[in-house]
């Protein structure tokens, strides 16, 4: 019960500043798309991660024989850059995007690649396996969201599952079967975009204008930055986290 | 400590996303639920009313589900599994699929057949009539009810006749879907997955042990038993295997897992004659 106190607390908070920014913020919704790129670094040690013991299904140890499993709660490239971070644009007052990609949420040698997948509000994804193993997909988000926890088998050869979330919601998915399989579902409003190996990303199809650019690491939290967008030049926001 | 602040900043990410709000239901008090206090359900010909279940509640539910329906009542240090949180509109027993809101037939049921291995007994001392106003009220507890339907229950087909050729490919099912990886390959609930489930709300749960005479949760009719692995158990780590298992290899495993249960069964006589050995983990796909 405390902590659901705090959570209020620190949301009332966040509430005003979202609200001020979706004031603040002015959009000129014209044609002629711009985009926002730039690069999300770790300043600091990469924290060490620790390896996965699947030895209770022969099928996952075996898939990682020669090239061991590890967390991935932070993965920094070799240039620093680091991966798996959301980017979006959090003021963003347009309509969801009419985006026809079918983002996929593939479970393969018993892990979730991508470790994070992010989508638009309403957009189709698909769970998929390639795994000679049974999993179980089980997102949970919170049902107060409007978005309701489901979980379904997947076993050997299962068609996909295909599914959509109705709210804004950053949402861990688990396999029960496996309990180190740990993956998140970050799902926005509007364009985004999500960093690459080396920390790189492109959010493309931004209208020219002023945007609050927000950037989601599962360990590290969130940063902001803002930018002007316009059509023909990009506009840049690179971020640094601070190592802990 | 690097946890606290893990989850610290974890929260802050995750609020920062939201533009909504998540309702804090600890603010909630009771007038945050009258606006829904006209709640109805409908089970056959009767019509329960939310209002008239309010005295009843109080005096048989209250302390373990709470007065704010959250499962936080003065019971719940003391409760294992713990109360469900009617706030959140999730539930073990459905017959629609998961992920979606039970019927109102499936809340009643719920309420009579009571759950097995749980604090929560058979309320078969209430009327047809109260059980169907407890219904409405535990409905009330949660804006679900008012913005969502209630799934579409999954078709069951008629039961077939129990056969040694259904019994062998219930056992191919267990196998191919791999039951096993927590019930066990002799239903003992001790498979290689089974010490660390954790329902949706990170506390332990044991999966069900076929062999040691207790009943299904949600019931132990040939048909209930289909109805629990074809929807999954929402709020706990047993999935929905509809998309998996086909309707008539669905009573194919019906049978097979009375095969593994103590109690008798014509199913466990066969498959005692046949001398059904239980499935092997370690044979490659499609090869028992």
């Amino acid at each position: 019960m405390r902590n659901r106190f705090k959570y209020s607390a620190v949301l009332s908070a966040l509430v005003l500043v979202c609200c001020g920014a979706l004031i603040l913020g002015q959009h000129v919704n014209a044609a002629g798309e711009g985009k926002i790129t730039g690069t999300v670094k770790l300043d600091g040690a990469a924290p060490h991660m620790k390896g996965i013991d699947m030895s209770k299904d022969p099928y996952c140890s075996k898939a990682h024989e020669n090239s061991p499993a590890h967390l991935e709660t932070v993965v920094v490239g070799s240039n620093g850059g680091l991966q798996n971070v959301v980017l979006y644009i959090s003021d963003w007052s347009g309509t969801a995007q009419a985006s026809t990609a079918i983002p996929i949420f593939d479970q393969k040698n018993c892990m979730y690649t991508p470790h994070v997948l992010a989508m638009d509000v309403g957009q189709t994804f698909k769970v998929t396996t390639s795994d000679q193993t049974t999993h179980n997909i089980h997102p949970l988000p919170n049902p107060m969201t409007g978005n309701i926890p489901w979980n379904q088998s997947q076993p050997p050869g299962a068609a996909p599952v295909e599914k959509s979330w109705k709210a804004v919601e950053v949402i861990p998915v688990k396999c029960n079967i496996h309990p180190w399989m740990n993956g998140w579902y970050v799902v926005v409003k509007g364009p985004y975009a999500t960093t690459d190996a080396n920390g790189n990303y492109t959010i493309e199809n931004v209208p020219p204008g002023n945007y609050t650019v927000t950037a989601w690491q599962e360990t590290y939290g969130t940063q902001t930055a803002k930018v002007t967008a316009a059509a023909g030049k990009p506009a840049t926001a690179d971020f640094t986290f601070k190592a802990k | 400590m690097r946890t606290r602040l893990q989850t610290w900043s974890l929260l802050m990410g995750a609020t920062a996303v939201l533009a909504l709000p998540m309702t804090s239901s600890a603010q909630l008090t009771p007038a945050d639920f009258e606006p829904r206090m006209n709640m109805e359900s409908h089970i056959g010909n009767i019509t329960g009313h939310a209002k008239d279940a309010k005295a009843d509640y109080r005096r048989y539910c209250v302390s373990c589900h709470g007065e704010l329906g959250d499962g936080n009542g003065e019971s719940f240090p003391w409760v294992d599994p713990k109360p469900r949180d009617f706030q959140l509109g999730i539930f073990k027993c459905r017959s629609t699929p998961t992920g979606t809101l039970p019927t109102d037939q499936d809340l009643f049921d719920t309420i009579a057949r009571g759950l097995d291995r749980s604090n929560m007994p058979q309320w078969s001392t209430f009327t047809k009539q109260e059980r169907a106003d407890l219904v409405a009220w535990v409905k009330h507890f949660s804006p679900r009810w008012v913005n969502e339907k209630p799934g579409t229950p999954i078709t069951i087909p008629p039961e077939p006749e129990v056969t040694a050729e259904r019994i062998k490919a219930g056992r191919d099912v267990y196998a191919r879907v791999q039951c096993w990886k927590c019930h066990g390959v002799l239903g003992a609930a001790n498979g290689p997955s089974a010490a660390t489930l954790q329902d949706d709300l990170g506390r332990p749960i044991a999966a069900f042990n076929f062999t040691e005479g207790s009943r299904p949760k949600c019931g132990d009719a040939d048909r209930d038993i289909y109805r629990i692995f074809m929807t999954g158990l929402d709020g706990t780590p047993m999935p929905s295997f509809a998309d998996n298992i086909k309707p008539d290899e669905a009573w194919d495993m019906v049978f097979y897992l009375r095969t593994l249960m103590r109690q008798n069964s014509k199913a466990k006589e066969m498959a005692k004659q046949l001398g059904l050995k239980p499935v092997d983990p370690n044979a490659p796909a499609g090869q028992q």
